[in-house]
């Protein structure tokens, strides 16, 4: 089973939620970092990052040799990352999508694709039984979904140290239990972590802007038919209005967790809710078995 | 003119309340006129919820295109899946709604239209979406330039960078000294978009192993694109050792930490009323300290305007 | 000599527009003749590569040099491989393009070999 953490509205506690889950849940399991841009749960996991491997997307090479210049690359690219003036090629990787759309219309075959690196994926174990992975974007590089697509296909090595093929472990083929904590947002990088999902935990806070927040995001899980469910943040500050749309909508809230100074101060210093309060202890390990009674999962 | 950008790296940490307070404290201090708010936070925009502004003007915004296959000439050669290297178009067998024809996954689709080119039987074309909506509005404060990126949908830095061109014409046009954007959260594309053309980065941090860890991300960012930060301490009591740590990080740096601001109930109550903090609670420790940062921050970094 | 001229409207006498990659139209005048035609910039809704997108489209039309307000490292390098001189003219849209030309015909425009701002990262998604 594979259970997405995400939220729409930032720094609602997804990281807190998703780390503290992975603690409650029954191991082994998988626990994929993918907010790319700004991957914090390794803070709480504390994972040996043993494994490294670059992500990059494939930039088209042209061969002068064999161009002739007829410009039909340039014409296909959506995105204008290559100009043929003349006799002159002209190739702007930082536009470039990777699509290969250029390479397969080459009439010459002139063209070849180099490797850009835009971020790396590293991995290894947290605590016996936590296989951790998690994406990070490079600085000034604008696109975190290839980062996450191929964070998603990470192989965990076996205990005998052999890479396995993702068809072997991945969770979706076995019983195990798949954690990816998303990015905050709305768009495409969130789509990408929550697709393949079987089942969304939405955190939100009982603000206006949590509920808004909140609402564009469950509107991502209806489009990708993703079950979901609520767990509500700061709970007691505010008002009822996210409690209401969850009834409405027919969300589950799965738990509540109050604003209190000190689970606050014990978040900020790298402490996770379960481990923090003991009054959360059965709440997450609970919580599974919640997620399993709801959804068709 | 100058453009100054509120970001954060990590999400939540208060970087729309400071935005609105300081919209308040401005326009207060005689900025009234003087200043153009846009909200580049598109996919979870949230300034207009405690400006409450006055709607203007609305308009679809096309962002991408996604791939159409004309299912009457397909002919269900498989080559459109052979060579989308995006995973976005569905086998028959892939489908959920038992459908005999390949189809494309819209939220999947780069636009790259390399499927297009590629289709023996040319059924395949590009179509526009509109893939949200820009909005201009009148606030208390000053106007608003503000847009809803639909659920699910790229180009969303594409969005911001409209949103800020409509806000730089105003302030040309109606000769205005200040464009106060309010930056999304994380170091990618929409962030990108926030940061160009900024003069001045405003970030809001807290004292977390997570604030600490996205403060020097976003730093990174900044430094690449060459924009000078400030920085800002948020719930800076609620850890004060981390708070600190901050401190003197920045300074190792050379950045200026320009004010902190207490942990302060004030602000969350003031969020759920949906209200600007300095202008329901001005007393509040927390208004006093956003005080004191504007203070600074129009004394020191804007007066020369 | 045919020159390019970045502007948002239809005819000669229309606002200078200094952003070459966006600007709405460009204003084709011949140095010799004065005759000028006014051309629709394909880029202006482009979500990425708006200045190389002009400056392919400049280079069909067969100007020999363009004046805009300010060109990025893509349109420059592009512009550059296509052998068309890049001028600067003030950044001022109370300028008509007919205004702009006078300029450049009396020597007061200078011409650039490089890009004059490093540009911003416009692959667009996200």
């Amino acid at each position: 089973m594979i259970i997405a953490i995400a939220s729409g509205k930032g720094g609602t506690g997804k990281t807190a939620i998703a780390t503290s889950l992975a603690l409650a849940a029954k191991r082994p399991l998988r626990f994929l970092d993918c907010d790319v841009e700004a991957p914090n749960a390794a803070l709480f996991l504390k994972p040996k990052l043993e494994h490294r491997k670059p992500v990059g997307i494939p930039i088209p090479v042209i061969d002068e040799e064999l161009c002739s210049y007829c410009g039909r690359c340039a014409a296909v690219c959506e995105f204008h990352a290559i100009a043929i003036m003349g006799n002159k090629s002209l190739i702007f990787p930082e536009l470039c999508h990777g699509c290969g759309s250029c390479t397969l219309i080459c009439p010459e075959h002139a063209i070849r694709e180099r490797i850009d690196t835009i971020g790396v994926l590293e991995g290894g174990s947290a605590l016996p039984e936590i296989q951790f992975a998690q994406g990070i974007l490079n600085i000034g590089e604008p696109m975190a979904v290839p980062v996450i697509r191929e964070l998603k296909k990470w192989s965990f090595p076996s205990p005998t140290g052999q890479i396995n093929p993702i068809e072997q472990t991945s969770p979706a083929s076995s019983n195990g239990l798949e954690i990816r904590d998303a990015p905050p947002g709305a768009s495409c990088p969130v789509v990408e972590t929550l697709r393949g999902a079987d089942f969304a935990i939405l955190v939100t806070e009982p603000t206006p802007f949590g509920y808004h927040d909140l609402r564009q995001v469950v509107e991502i899980c209806r489009d990708l038919n993703i079950p979901a469910g609520v767990i509500i943040n700061r709970d007691g500050i505010g008002e009822k209005t996210v409690e209401e749309f969850c009834a409405s909508e027919g969300l589950p809230i799965l738990m509540r967790i109050p604003l209190q100074r000190n689970l606050a101060q014990a978040l900020a210093q790298g402490e996770t809710i379960y481990t923090a309060d003991v009054r959360f202890r059965a709440p997450f390990e609970q919580l599974l078995t919640k997620i399993r009674g709801i959804g068709h999962v | 003119m100058k453009q100054l950008v509120i970001l954060s790296g990590k999400g939540g940490t208060g970087k729309t309340s400071l935005t609105a307070a300081l919209a308040h404290l401005a326009a207060q201090d005689g900025w009234k006129g003087r200043i153009v708010l846009a909200d580049a936070d598109v996919d979870a925009a949230n300034l207009e919820l405690v400006l409450k502004p006055f709607l203007i003007e609305s308009q679809n915004f096309i962002g991408g295109k996604v791939a159409i296959i004309q299912t009457e000439s397909c002919s269900v050669c498989g080559t459109c899946a052979f060579v989308c290297r995006f995973d976005a178009v569905l086998s028959p067998t892939e489908s959920t709604d038992q459908a005999t024809e390949y189809h494309i996954d819209p939220l999947a689709c780069e636009g790259c239209a390399s499927c297009v080119y590629q289709c023996p039987t040319h059924s395949i074309s590009l179509q526009e979406q509109v893939a949200g909506k820009f909005h201009y509005s009148e606030s208390l404060y000053g106007p608003l330039y503000h847009a809803h990126l639909f659920p699910g949908q790229e180009n969303s830095g594409k969005l911001v960078t409209l949103v800020k061109q409509r806000a730089r014409l105003d302030a040309f046009d109606n000769q205005r000294d200040l464009i106060i954007v309010d930056g999304p959260p994380g170091i990618g594309c929409p962030v990108i978009s926030a940061i160009s053309g900024a003069d001045l980065a405003l970030i809001v941090t807290e004292p977390s192993v997570s604030g600490i860890h996205d403060l020097q991300r976003i730093l990174q960012t900044l430094q690449h694109f060459g924009v000078p930060p400030l920085v800002v301490i948020n719930k800076a009591d609620l850890v004060p050792q981390a708070t600190v740590e901050i401190q003197n990080f920045c300074k190792e740096k050379e950045i200026e930490v320009i004010g902190t601001i207490p942990f302060d109930l004030a602000i969350p109550r003031a969020l759920v009323a949906s209200e600007i903090v300095t202008a329901v609670q001005p007393e509040a420790p927390a208004s006093l300290a956003i005080r004191q940062v504007w203070r600074h921050l129009s004394s020191r970094y804007l007066g020369a305007l | 000599m045919k020159i390019a001229i970045s502007i948002s409207g239809d005819h000669i006498n229309a606002a200078f527009d200094p952003r070459f990659g966006r600007a709405p139209t460009f204003c084709l005048v011949d140095s010799e003749s004065g005759a000028w035609s006014i051309h629709p910039n394909p880029a202006i809704s482009s979500s990425g590569g708006a200045g190389i997108q002009a400056a392919q489209h400049i280079a069909k039309l067969g100007v020999q040099a363009v004046i805009s307000g300010a060109f990025g490292p893509n349109a420059a390098q592009t512009l550059e491989a296509a052998g068309i001189k890049m001028f600067i003219a003030p950044t001022d849209e109370s300028l008509t393009a007919a205004e702009v030309m006078q300029r450049f015909k009396s020597g007061q425009l200078s011409q650039i070999d490089q890009a004059t701002h490093r540009g911003y990262h416009e692959r667009s998604h996200g």
